[in-house]
């Protein structure tokens, strides 16, 4: 179902499309969060959803994260199918015991009597100077939920067809956007009503030397990298997880066989984050083919710094992701 | 100014049809019948860890029959005697408690979802079901219940928010037993009555005499019938005791008198409308013999039900996570069914 056109968008303009789209398409989706409605969101992701579908269907929640959650699973619970806004995926420490211990539950807890097609959109990642907490990148916490799947889009394109596949699945899926995409990140994106399969990883740029693996935000900073390597006549291969929950394995290892020296790319906090799963996966998977211990490019372990004074510092950016090729290639 | 508390029996008023009297009295007594051989049934082994409601039966009782068929409960744990009275069989709460799978899936036409044990988040879920309803054009009332302890949560206050903001038609019925386990009601708050906190929602709060039937019944029927009229929610604090410990892993000695147990047991919600019954020659001595036999016969017909279901396979803790299996359960669903561990596969 890939529609004809297509027009350059950022990644505001195509989720924006996805949730007309989706709200046009079917009665039972519901669109809600705090300043969803009449402003249309803090990144106006919302705007004019509320003029166009009336106040039932787009609507401002009261501000409480627990809440807009709890809300999300009952409307679920009931036949509909909430897409709900939490507007920085720092903001969703105080929902986490409906996330960890009912979104991902019921459909298990009631034997498969009850599933939860909730949508939960996050902004998440730095890069453009945010306060505090606003710049978190809390997917590790959301992928360690059972029961929940997690989808981070790194372009437009991708964006819009991941997030109208979220809202046709039928379990609780998280999606995180990456806010320094919003306006940063430009595409073509094709016109009209299409979806793309969750639980897909995908090799964005081809390469035999070394695999790069991230997502998000990371997928252009990967990229910007391998263009560094290439002009030093390095090969390098970019893997976009697109979905971290759940995880398609085979392309990751696949990838990493091919090249036997993998680096991991993520913003968060570098100990228990997702990357520590993907080295982990790769270690059990695909050891024989190493020719490098795997490395890590993540965030430091301390919060993230707010506003801009050691942004630059701590998230991830191409001279680091260099820096790791560096080691596993003359390993 | 204190709220008036409502209360009908041992004040001689019988405000019900005989009919509907009775209804609530074979309810609560095969509900207590119901707890008394599930502790019993804990004792020998043969159930899990279990939360005792006796007691309490005209609270859950009493708020179970005031919904219609098309109504839906959100119950806490400690809710089988509301899950009973919404027609749950017998052999299915008995499974639930042995955390068989087969107990955790409630049939299709009983309409309450699974408890659980996190407090207080049934809030904000119940006035997420009760406005799907509203959006479904059917007109559904949710009603949810909650401790005197789980008041204290976040979620509590939230969902009693969210209820008002959007006028959900939600029941909230909060079982006031005096204690969260062991923390009596003056060291978790320090209102004297829980439906007060009602005012700062903007939304009614009523008090009633929680072992009485008829206080509990027809206080519940007047928030359902508001709530299906479009009038939004009500907080409705019965005031109620826990005869039993809360959990059978719990020793209630440690924390409160033999006095103040005895002086609860003489306002046992079951006797006082029992006797209310009887003088009204509705109930006797031969009536409450015939249904013992009846709740016995039944019992003995629901626990072999629930003896005879099959041993579940360990592969079945991998199954219903997501609607269609993901490749980590799969690959887990596989070794299990092979009666290996997930590393064998390898």
């Amino acid at each position: 179902m890939v529609a004809e056109r297509a027009r350059v968008l950022n990644l505001v303009q195509a989720i924006h499309e996805a949730l007309d789209l989706a709200l046009a398409r079917d009665e039972r989706v519901l669109v809600f969060g705090e300043d969803v409605g009449r402003l249309g969101g803090v990144f106006r992701v919302t705007e004019g959803l509320q003029a166009k579908y009336g106040e039932g269907r787009v609507f401002d929640t009261p501000l409480a994260e627990s809440g807009i959650l709890g809300l999300a699973i009952g409307l679920a619970m009931g036949g509909m199918r909430p897409v709900a806004e939490i507007q920085f995926a720092g903001f969703l420490y105080p929902a986490l015991d409906q996330i960890l211990s009912h979104l991902g539950r019921w459909r298990h807890r009631s034997r498969g009597r009850v599933g939860l097609p909730v949508v939960v959109r996050a902004p998440y990642g730095g890069g453009v100077h945010t306060p505090e907490q606003h710049a978190d990148s809390p997917e590790a916490l959301l992928a360690h939920a059972p029961g929940v799947k997690v989808v981070i889009p790194s372009s437009p394109e991708r964006a819009k067809g991941l997030l109208l596949a979220a809202i046709e699945d039928e379990d609780p899926v998280f999606f995180l956007e990456a806010i320094k995409l919003y306006r940063g990140a430009r595409a073509q994106v094709p016109e009209g009503y299409y979806t793309l399969p969750l639980g897909k990883a995908r090799v964005v740029r081809e390469g035999r030397h070394a695999t790069l693996i991230g997502y998000g935000g990371m997928v252009e900073v990967m990229l910007e990298a391998a263009e560094v390597a290439a002009r030093e006549g390095v090969e390098v291969m970019v893997v976009d997880l697109e979905t971290l929950v759940p995880l398609d394995e085979g392309t990751l290892l696949e990838a990493v066989r091919e090249t036997g020296r993998a680096v991991v790319v993520y913003e968060a906090m570098r100990t228990g984050g997702f990357g520590a799963e993907i080295a982990a996966r790769i270690a059990e998977g695909a050891i024989d083919y190493l020719q490098a211990p795997v490395v890590r490019v993540a965030g430091y372990d301390a919060p993230y710094p707010p506003f801009s004074a050691m942004e630059h510092h701590y998230r991830p950016n191409a001279r680091r992701v260099l820096a790791a090729l560096r080691r596993v290639l003359t390993h | 100014m204190k709220p008036k508390v409502v209360r009908y029996l041992d004040k001689g008023e019988f405000p019900v049809s005989g009919e509907e009297a009775l209804a609530l009295y074979r309810a609560m007594r095969r509900a207590r019948f119901f707890d008394e051989k599930a502790l019993t049934l804990q004792r020998q082994g043969r159930l899990g860890v279990y939360a005792p409601f006796m007691g309490q039966e005209a609270a859950q009782v009493g708020v179970a029959l005031a919904l219609g068929d098309r109504d839906w409960v959100v119950p806490s744990y400690r809710e089988s005697a509301m899950l009973l009275a919404r027609g749950l069989p017998i052999h299915v709460l008995l499974l639930y408690w042995r955390a068989h799978p087969a107990g955790w899936r409630f049939p299709e036409g009983v309409r309450a979802v699974n408890p659980y044990i996190p407090i207080a988040t049934q809030m904000p879920q119940a006035v997420g079901l009760a406005l799907a309803g509203r959006y479904r054009g059917e007109d559904w009332v949710v009603a949810t219940s909650i401790g005197d302890g789980g008041t204290s949560e976040g979620d509590f206050h939230e969902g009693l928010n969210f209820a008002a903001v959007f006028s959900a038609p939600v029941l909230f019925l909060v079982q006031n037993n005096g204690y969260a386990i062991s923390v009596p009601r003056h060291r978790q708050m320090r209102v004297d009555y829980i439906a007060r906190r009602a005012e700062g929602y903007g939304i009614p709060g009523v008090v009633v005499d929680g072992n009485d039937a008829f206080a509990v019944y027809l206080e519940a029927r007047k928030a359902v019938e508001r709530a299906r009229k479009g009038e939004g929610p009500t907080l409705l604090e019965a005031l109620t005791y826990r005869l039993a410990p809360h959990t059978t892993s719990d020793d209630p000695s440690r924390y409160r008198t033999r006095e103040e147990e005895e002086a609860w047991r003489s306002k046992d919600p079951i006797l006082r409308l029992r006797k209310a019954l009887e003088a009204a020659g509705l109930w006797d001595g031969d009536l409450e013999e015939a249904l013992l036999g009846e709740l016995e016969e039944e019992f003995t017909r629901e626990l072999a039900l629930a003896d005879g279901a099959p041993e579940p396979g360990p592969e079945t803790m991998v199954e219903h996570v997501y609607k269609e299996m993901g490749p980590d359960q799969k690959r887990a669903w596989e070794a299990l069914k092979e009666g290996k561990h997930v590393e064998e596969l390898w």
